[in-house]
């Protein structure tokens, strides 16, 4: 059993985690940038955590055999104050350049803010003028639905953005067909408490198809769980779903998306 | 619910068997949720957002039909238009709409 976590947050998680994701079967993972659980006091401290991205966590990461890419932005609840969050922006296309960026994000709404909003039409236009792919986060909880419809509007908007390039994360049952039906990709993020469990995550490809959705378990800092992609397989597997089904959603679907990326090259072939 | 749209591999008995007693037992803790809530002395008339929310939400689960997760993700949903300035003052979320009105 062979799966890809899109979704992970590893700066935040321990080294025995990538060994117990190496057991389960998990050959590779993408790391968005995100908010580390405090503000950060200068642009200096994204570079640091940039450096972190693209040089530490590689190394870390293939001590198990599980390749690591990532993707760079200032996120949402930093970006609220857009003087600073400029100066972030600005340290960006040099990390572009590194071998396992694949793309913009996690960007999005956090709290549905204008000056959010302001930070992320400026991300998007990051990503079109370098050509990159994008990851995108959803607010949760009661702004979700907002959120979603706000960022896609500002994607389109934009003008220049192919929904095929944009994965839209964090998608529940309220969201999810509003994202597929404008052609973006959906990401379901599986989270003990305040998101999807895998068995929702089961139900929602029930009744909304395979097609162009992955699941991750955006394992951080908070109570979440590194190895939420596995069991979400093995709720599949109980119900009774194809190995080809449950291999689509938890390897294909993934690489398919993040193939679009030429930096995205799987040593090993599933 | 038409043929096509049985996408659960398992039959409806097998689905019972493998999640009644884990969701029964969800349903006892709302309602012992709800009994705590009242046990506890309210500091104001006004009835809390959240738990008029849920009393909607309450009322999907029993109404017939397709996508009762979705609807009650929409229950919960923030429907209003305008967009504040900056977060300076606001505060996280909390799971329903703020001036959810009973
Ligand atoms: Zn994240």
């Amino acid at each position: 059993m062979r799966y890809i976590d899109p979704h992970i947050h590893m700066v935040s998680r321990s080294t025995d985690d990538y060994q117990r994701m190496a057991l389960a079967g998990c050959i590779a993972v993408t790391e968005p940038a995100f908010w580390a659980g405090y503000d950060r006091s200068s642009a200096q401290g994204f570079f640091d955590y940039f450096r972190l991205l693209t040089e530490v966590e590689p190394r870390r990461a293939a001590q198990y055999g599980i390749q690591h890419f990532t993707w760079l932005c200032i996120n949402p609840k930093e970006a609220d104050d857009p003087g600073f969050a400029r100066e972030v922006i600005k340290i960006i296309p040099e990390f572009l350049k590194c071998p396992t960026v694949l793309g913009i994000g996690e960007i999005g709404l956090n709290k549905n803010t204008k000056n959010e909003l302001t930070i992320l039409e400026e991300q998007i236009e990051l990503a079109a003028n370098h050509d990159q792919l994008i990851l995108v986060h959803t607010p949760h909880l009661e702004d979700k639905r907002k959120g979603t419809l706000l960022i896609m509007d500002a994607l389109q908007n934009q003008g220049q953005i192919d929904p095929g390039r944009v994965l839209i994360d964090h998608v529940e049952e309220h969201t999810v067909e509003l994202v597929l039906d404008r052609g973006f990709w959906a990401g379901m993020t599986l989270y003990p408490d305040t998101k999807c469990t895998p068995q929702r995550a089961a139900d929602i490809i029930e009744v909304y198809g395979n097609e162009r959705i992955w699941m991750n378990s955006a394992g951080d800092w908070g109570p979440s769980d590194p190895l939420a992609v596995p069991k979400a397989r093995l709720e599949m597997t109980r119900r009774g779903h194809s190995s080809a089904s449950i291999d689509k959603v938890t390897l294909e679907n993934p690489q398919d998306f993040l193939s679009q990326s030429p930096r995205f090259q799987l040593t090993e072939s599933p | 619910m038409s043929q096509e749209s049985y996408s659960c591999p398992k039959n409806r008995a097998d689905v019972i068997d493998a999640y009644f007693l884990e969701h029964r037992a969800k349903l006892i803790d709302l309602a012992a949720f709800l009994d705590r809530v009242d046990r506890a002395k309210p500091e104001s008339e006004e009835a809390d957002c959240r738990m008029v929310a849920m009393k909607k939400a309450l009322q999907v689960l029993l109404a017939p039909g397709p996508f009762r997760a979705r609807r009650v993700q929409e229950v919960f949903s923030d429907y209003g238009r305008d967009l504040p300035d900056s977060t300076e003052g606001m505060k996280g979320a909390i799971g329903a709409p703020t001036g959810e009105k009973a």
